[in-house]
């Protein structure tokens, strides 16, 4: 029965741009996916309590390596893209491993990783004369418009078609971890980490495992979201700013539930975006205003998020415990 | 005789001294409300933001003395900081320490864009320009003297309650012992509330001098809020004298950087200096090794 309705809806939201052609809805669905996608990263970090406010700092990575390589030395994106999360990933270790081996944990690893994106975002301010500091950067635009060489495509059905697909690809990644082994190693470290230890989970590497995954994901978000929007700034990519919404949205849709920072991305967008449509200018701030005192009442009164305690209400499968 | 150059960086050290007390009062706070809560207040920097607006309106819109309005504005944040403890901590103090971080991360945005809502995104100051002391060729900003030594003040101050009276000490037994102290006839609530208060009007004194030398915007505590918790984790969080030793480190790195480079690497320089040293004492500074 679920598995239909699943078939049904992916069905449904590839077909959409065939046959609807709307460009502002269909840059909302495609800003919706791509957030999606970054919030989903974050979550199969933050599910294990391992929390991260780093994460500003891998989506600042992946989007500015890949904008500057295109930029300077005329890399396409289908090289630079790899380049950035490789990056990331060895940021990944750099920070992780000993985070890991030194068992810093809790409050400890927050606010550490926390330094981290402030460090991209510093870095980003610092190197003004080649990153453009806070006035943002842009990839050159390529002469003829549409490229698949140059990954810039002008028209919105292109882009969303690769943003589903990359967040149909998020859900998959997903899924597989919630099916694998490193998923029982990390909810055991999550309980326990010196009995887990004891139970013979190599903690460092199972920790560091899923760290490289989730940042590496990272960063190839914030590299397509450079080349969708083909405008970044070090508030929009990078910063503690980022990583705070990104938790936000995880923990409001539900981070127990593979579809919860999905329903995040959704409601924190179409939030903010009907808040511009309806009061303009006059708006700005009202929408965080808005995030700022539901992810309050939301870790106080609903922890599981929004579909984390609805999904109980309809499914007979049991939730897994925060 | 000194050379030019020698002059210069004599300044820079200088100014370092002065920047670690102002970093030190704001480590304060936090690190007393970590050490005897055991919560971190993500949303602190944003605290002194709006202890840097109600001086700014007190000084400027309603024309009151200025000792007077940091007065009203220490016990004004100070209120603030049991608002908050009542309101958002106190129903998660049973739950996950990572999801009172995010409650205040909550808050952090919360107030953040209320600011903005409020009072526009305008950069305002007080006006008050502070002469800059010149001596020996090196010029010493006098905003800069007054906050290091406040910071002091509030330091010593600090000290002299917790040392000294009965308050102080029930504060001290809770920072060491959360199970056994209710046990022993102390209202941990009570406690609770008194800490909040004195780590709100520790935020509100910081405003009172950060106003002086920064101006006001609702974004203002992204500038000083990192390297404030950055500074505490160095420290070993909870640990006041680490902070201390921490916050002197931090201010003479970016002080120093800052002369031979930009300021932003001055921050570069100082972060990746935390991200070592966690890595070769991940308790904080002065944490023995247990």
């Amino acid at each position: 029965m679920t598995r239909t309705v699943r078939w049904i809806a992916a069905v449904a939201l590839l077909a959409l741009p065939f046959v609807y052609h709307e460009a502002y809805p269909l840059h909302i669905l495609v800003l919706i996916l791509i957030w999606s996608f970054v919030y989903t990263s974050w979550s199969i970090m933050g599910c294990f309590g391992l929390v991260s406010f780093g994460h500003g700092g891998f989506l600042g990575i992946g989007a500015y390596i890949t904008a500057l390589s295109w930029n300077y030395l005329h890399l396409t994106p289908w090289l630079g893209i790899p380049l950035s999360m490789l990056a990331a990933a060895a940021v990944a270790v750099l920070i992780g491993y000993p985070c890991f081996r030194l068992r810093i944990t809790g409050h400890y690893f927050a606010l550490l990783t926390l330094a981290l994106s402030a460090i991209v975002l510093q870095v980003v301010t610092a190197t003004r004369d080649i990153t453009g500091g806070s006035l943002g950067y842009t990839p050159e635009r390529y002469q003829g418009g549409s490229s698949i060489y140059a990954l810039q495509f002008l028209d919105k059905q292109t882009w969303y078609l690769i943003a589903f697909g990359v967040w149909i690809a998020g859900l998959l990644i997903r899924y597989a971890i919630d099916r694998s082994m490193l998923r029982y190693a990390l909810e055991a470290i999550a309980e326990d980490e010196d009995a887990a230890s004891a139970a013979g989970v190599h903690v460092t590497a199972e920790k560091l495992k899923i760290t490289v995954l989730s940042a590496v994901m990272t960063a190839f978000a914030g590299a397509l979201y450079c080349q969708y929007q083909l405008f970044i700034s070090p508030d929009t990519v990078s910063g503690i700013g980022v990583s705070l919404q990104m938790v936000f949205a995880a923990v409001v849709g539900g981070l127990y539930v593979p579809l919860g920072p999905t329903v995040g991305a959704a409601i924190t967008i179409l939030l903010t975006e009907t808040l511009r449509i309806s009061f303009g200018t006059a708006a700005i701030g009202w929408d965080n205003i808005v995030y700022g005192a539901v992810l309050v009442s939301f870790i106080i009164f609903l922890p599981q998020g929004l579909l984390g305690s609805l999904l109980p209400r309809f499914t007979a499968a049991p939730a897994r415990a925060a | 005789m000194l050379g030019i150059f020698d002059i210069y960086l004599f300044e820079a050290l200088l100014n370092g001294v002065l920047l670690g007390g102002v970093f030190a009062l704001l480590a304060l706070g936090l690190n007393l409300v970590f050490g005897v809560i055991d919560v971190v207040w993500i949303c602190y920097a944003e605290l002194i933001m709006l202890g840097m607006y109600g001086m700014y309106f007190l000084y400027v819109a309603y024309h009151v003395p200025f000792l007077l309005a940091a007065v009203v504005c220490v016990a004004g944040v100070g209120v603030l900081g049991v608002l908050l403890h009542i309101v958002v901590i106190q129903p998660l103090l049973g739950t996950p320490p990572i999801n009172q971080l995010l409650a205040t991360g909550g808050v952090l945005f919360f107030l953040q864009s209320a600011a903005t809502v409020m009072f526009g995104i305008d950069f305002r100051n007080l006006g008050i320009r502070l002469p800059v002391l010149e001596a020996v060729g090196m010029y010493i900003s006098y905003a800069r003297l007054l906050a290091f030594a406040a910071a002091l003040a509030g330091m010593v101050a600090l000290y002299q309650f917790l040392a000294r009276s009965y308050t102080g000490a029930a504060i001290r037994a809770i920072a060491q012992d959360r199970q056994i102290m209710p046990l022993m006839g102390v209202d941990t609530r009570r406690i609770y509330v008194i800490t909040s208060l004195i780590g709100g009007a520790l935020a509100g004194l910081a405003s009172c001098l950060l106003v002086l030398q920064y101006d006001v915007q609702p974004f203002v505590g992204l500038t000083f809020g990192p390297i404030t918790f950055l500074i505490c984790v160095l420290g070993g969080l909870g640990n006041m004298i680490g902070g201390f030793v921490a916050a002197f480190l931090f201010a003479e790195i970016i002080s120093i950087s800052g002369l031979y480079l930009d300021l932003e690497w001055g921050y570069v320089f100082a972060f990746a200096v935390f991200v070592v040293l966690m890595f070769a004492r991940p308790q904080g500074l002065l944490a023995r090794r247990s």
